[in-house]
């Protein structure tokens, strides 16, 4: 078996390690694995993808079996359960159209494994709406990125090498001007431009970032600030942040919704979206929220035209229902009868429970103890092709396959169990 | 095996037959001539009383692509609120509605499908795919089953194209870039979406006239309808240019349209939701009807072809590449929420929910427009019943909307709910226009398949495709609109008594013009230089559309060449 489809030549693919989706690097792995223009991130990916064991086989209760058993295995769990739950959800858009047909055929509740900050945007534009931008649009048109709660960089390494500090844009605007608040000031401070202009850097506790973007949206519009600090910060710091922002042609307001670990993170990204939409009453500004990565964006955009619904829902007789709190895998897990743990891209921690379980992914998954069932399946744009949402959905990659595993890939594996389910009832 | 629909009362414009009593062969899922009586027929369906034509087709409805995901996602409330809706019947203002009458604005893909074929439709096209969104609208339309699919591909705003005019590039460079684009995105056709506005919105502009510059590129509207309308001809695609005019929903819009009509200098070009570009400031209000005007232009310019847009009241959502239009008009959004897009240096999108009620006097007289409009162009093939699915309507309310234009009495009926203030400003009872089955048939089959170029769609001559809707002729046209008696798709019975009976997936139809490959190596290096994607992965193969064994690409042959 070869372990790379490489050969001696450098493949341009699209890397899948995160929400960039980044499709200008190739990959050789000749002498060793080198990405070009790829990222530390990139490179953990795919050093760990090309690093499992390609003849991975499926565990039934810890032991080798086929792949054929495991199906049979995993078809039985769920038709005794009346109420599994799908959680994880770590795949692209293949995976997750076999997900939504499998979790239809059995009454399943699907939650993504970072959907604990993803509903706080959802919910978010459910409310109030909001007005956001692309990756193009910010690389050709941004003149002040302002960065809410994020370094942007841990998440999304190559954002400001791609869309900041790039020579080619199109509207000559200068480099856009990069302002941090509340992110980590570490991580933060090194986003420094290749003409050594650094960053500004407006330090706040998490917490206390609603006080200062809503002090923010109070100076918008025209409110004098009657405090000699605003959470530590000074009101002139303030107010200078706001004028720039007026000032900007094109302001971009970035946010992570998975870094916000606070309880009022729904309201803190409020009044971000309240702020970008006020300031577009004069100037033009935007938003981005960044995604949280494994698939979040696909899955979400899948589930939703295929059942009307994103994420936290489940069908019952086959009519999806929607619900951000109920739906929960932390929820679930106590009520649930059987888990389905999917994570294709990475091996996360499969979450503990004392239900029968079904784990799928990648080949390194480590289970706590055995699962009933694991089924080692191909990772997305390694083993397999795949299609993928970019973070900002508005752009959807193809991924390439650069190794031929024999491994299957999650499509596969939910179309076999789903036809073993259905050779059982109509049996 | 062969299957015969007999003596059914058959409506088919493309050959001009009205009501005529014939028989109608199927095999292999054509439609054939009388096969020799020693051939053994294995199914016949007796249609005696019955009225028979072509699978209809939808040539303008948002039923893929990013803004009606997003529709979708922002609004969880309607999925909840259509079932309660389907439980209790209940009546929204001056609708009447029938079992089979959703209003659900924001249908699943599943739903999308099933709704569309119950009502005896077998295509409909989404009309603005943004190029850079394009692989998102074809896998959501992938799995739209039932129908045949298609869509067109939205220029005008993109850096790319307004770069091209600002440097005064050659026609046949134009040509050589939308050709391109419609290989690359799938698309049938070219669609404008406020000519340059959604791109000078990003500049700052909040609105745009036809003659008035964008800002950053110094082009205005007209120089890109022409260049735009000249290249879809010089192509020889069939379907004229779509445009969505400039100034959408701004009253007194009804100059700018006019105007518009002119900008191609008699080439063809199709005026979309023409009902939302109707609008005077006459009145106390300052908002008037001013589609007289607008119907006489039509009828008077043979080069333009338009499709209404029809608003019927009750909740629904728009869902536009207008963002420049939609930002301005997100303050009239119900429920107060609006999603806004800058997209890709090539598009924008806004997404409203909106509640048309009977009681407001701009919502009534936007219905009235709109029955104005079908009922003052003369021409049933150059007029086309929609609804700008969602954003006038859902596409669900059509049997609604051709009991309208069928029957003068319950027209009036409902005209007679309005506001009165708005019943005051319109014309509507003087027009006394019944639509017949015949024209209902040209505006909504052999219009529409022509239009587009679908040669063997939209009518029932020998070697069509068997797409065939089979209804009992009522009085109540709702109600006969809203339950076929049968469909057939492909020649599979899919439908009957209104339901789905066979699951079964369409096509994808395209156009492929010839074009000079040399234009690719100015996009590759734009691509390489300003865009955050791989040119090669922004083209989309048949493969991806083809590769789940379900869809399907057709690429129709233009008729220039």
């Amino acid at each position: 078996m070869k372990n790379s489809n490489l050969e001696d030549v450098p493949i341009s693919i699209t890397c899948p390690a995160c929400g960039l989706l980044c499709d200008d690097v190739s990959l050789s792995t000749n002498p060793a694995l080198s990405m070009q223009n790829g990222c530390t991130k990139g490179i953990r990916f795919f050093e760990r993808a090309l690093a499992t064991p390609a003849s991975a086989t499926p565990l039934l209760a810890g032991k080798p079996a086929s792949l054929e058993d495991a199906i049979i295995a995993a078809a039985r769990i769920l038709s005794k359960s009346r109420q599994p739950l799908f959680a994880g959800l770590g795949t692209e858009v293949q995976g997750m159209r076999a997900v939504v047909s499998l979790a239809e055929k059995t009454n399943a509740t699907l939650d993504h494994m970072h959907s604990e900050g993803t509903v706080n945007n959802t919910r978010t534009m459910q409310n109030s709406g909001w007005l956001t931008t692309t990756l193009s649009e910010i690389k050709n048109r941004a003149d002040l990125i302002l960065a809410i709660g994020t370094d942007i960089t841990g998440s999304h390494p190559r954002f400001f090498e791609k869309l900041a500090w790039n020579t080619d844009q199109l509207f000559s605007k200068p480099t856009p001007e990069l302002i941090f608040l509340g992110a980590p000031a570490e991580t933060a401070k090194a986003n420094v431009a290749p003409d050594g202009k650094a960053p500004t850097l407006i330090p706040a506790a998490t917490s206390q970032l609603p006080e200062v973007i809503n002090a923010l949206n109070a100076l918008l519009s025209g409110k004098k600030l009657n405090a000699d600090h605003i959470a530590g910060i000074a009101p002139e710091t303030l107010t200078e942040l706001v004028e720039k922002l007026k000032a900007a042609k094109y302001a971009v307001v970035v946010w992570s919704a998975g870094a916000l670990k606070i309880p009022h993170a729904e309201l803190t990204i409020q009044s971000i979206v309240q702020l970008v939409s006020k300031l577009n009453e004069s100037t033009r500004a935007a938003g981005l929220p960044l995604n949280s990565g494994d698939g979040d964006s696909s899955v979400n955009n899948v589930s939703t035209w295929l059942s009307g619904y994103p994420t936290r829902s489940r069908y019952r007789n086959g009519i999806p229902e929607y619900d951000t709190y109920h739906f929960s895998t932390q929820k679930q897990l106590d009520s649930c009868d059987a888990v389905m743990w999917i994570s294709t891209f990475n091996p996360h921690e499969v979450p503990k429970t004392q239900t029968p379980a079904i784990v799928i992914g990648h080949p390194d998954t480590q289970c706590g103890h055995a699962p009933d069932v694991f089924i080692p399946t191909g990772i997305p744009g390694v083993d397999h092709t795949g299609l993928m949402f970019r973070m900002d959905s508005s752009i959807t990659l193809p991924l390439k396959k650069v190794r031929d595993s024999g491994l299957p890939s999650l499509n596969e594996v939910m179309a076999k169990i789903e036809a073993q389910l259905l050779s059982e009832t109509t049996a | 095996m062969i299957t015969l629909l007999k003596n059914g009362r058959i409506y088919d414009p493309a050959h001009q037959k009205n009501g005529v009593i014939e028989d109608i062969y199927i095999h292999n899922g054509r439609i054939i001539a009388k096969p020799a009586d020693t051939k053994k027929i294995s199914q016949t369906f007796d249609l005696s009383g019955k009225v028979v034509m072509a699978g209809a087709i939808d040539m303008h409805s948002h039923i893929g692509g990013g803004k009606i995901n997003i529709a979708r996602m922002m609004l969880p409330e309607y999925q909840e609120k259509q079932r309660q809706e389907i439980k209790n019947l209940s009546e929204p203002e001056a609708h009447i509605c029938t079992p089979h009458c959703s209003h659900h604005a924001t249908p699943s893909t599943t739903d999308t499908g099933f709704r569309y074929i119950e009502m005896g439709y077998t295509a409909a096209f989404e009309p603005a795919i943004s190029p850079v969104n394009a692989r998102q609208a074809h896998m959501e339309m992938g799995d739209t089953p039932m129908i045949d699919k298609g869509g067109y591909a939205m220029l005008g705003n993109d850096d790319y194209f307004l770069r091209m005019l600002a440097a005064k590039k050659d026609q046949k460079a134009i040509n050589d870039y939308v050709a391109w684009i419609l290989h690359a995105t799938q698309a049938i056709g070219i669609k404008v979406v406020n000519p340059g506005g959604i791109n000078a919105f990003k500049f700052n502009q909040r609105r745009l006239d036809l003659d008035e510059n964008n800002v950053h590129y110094q082009v205005t509207p007209r120089e890109i309808l022409q260049s735009l309308s000249r290249a879809v001809h010089d192509l020889g695609i069939a379907k004229p240019l779509h445009v969505h005019c400039n100034n959408l929903g701004a009253a007194g819009n009804f100059a700018t349209t006019l105007d518009t009509m002119s900008a191609s200098s008699g080439l063809p070009m199709h005026l979309t939701h023409i009902q939302f570009h109707s609008y005077g400031t006459e009145g106390d209000k300052k908002f008037s009807s001013a589609a007289a005007q607008i119907a006489e232009a039509i009828n008077k310019n043979k080069h333009i072809t338009t499709d209404v847009g029809q608003i019927l009241f009750g909740q629904t959502v728009t869902a536009s590449g207008d963002s420049m239009m939609q930002h301005l008009n997100a303050k009239h959004a119900n429920p107060k929420k609006s999603v806004i897009m800058d997209i890709e240096c090539d598009a924008g999108c806004g997404v409203l929910p909106f509640k048309y009620r009977d009681q407001n006097y701009v919502n009534a007289l936007q219905w009235a427009i709109g029955l104005e409009l079908f009922l003052s162009v003369e021409d049933p093939w150059r007029i086309f019943l929609t609804t700008d699915h969602p954003n006038g309507a859902p596409f669900t309310s059509y049997p609604h909307l051709i009991r309208l234009l069928m029957d003068k009495s319950f027209r009036n009926e409902a005209f007679a709910k309005l506001n009165l203030d708005a019943q005051a400003m319109s014309n509507l009872t003087s027009l006394d226009r019944e639509y017949s089955l015949y024209e209902i048939a040209i505006m909504t089959r052999a219009g529409a398949g022509k239009l587009i170029g679908l040669h063997d769609r939209g009518h029932l001559g020998i070697g069509a495709a068997a797409d065939i809707t089979v209804y009992t002729d009522q009085a109540d046209r709702e109600a006969m609109f809203s339950k076929p008696d049968y469909v057939f798709k492909n020649g599979d019975l899919a439908v009957k008594d209104g339901r789905v009976v066979k699951v079964v997936w369409g096509v994808t139809h395209t156009a492929k013009p010839a074009f000079d490959i040399g234009v690719e190596k100015d996009l590759k290096e734009y691509f390489d230089r300003y865009q955050t994607m791989q040119m090669d992965n922004f083209k989309i193969s048949d493969d991806e559309i083809s590769s789940d064994g379900r869809g399907q690409v057709v690429a129709h042959q233009n008729d220039n060449q």
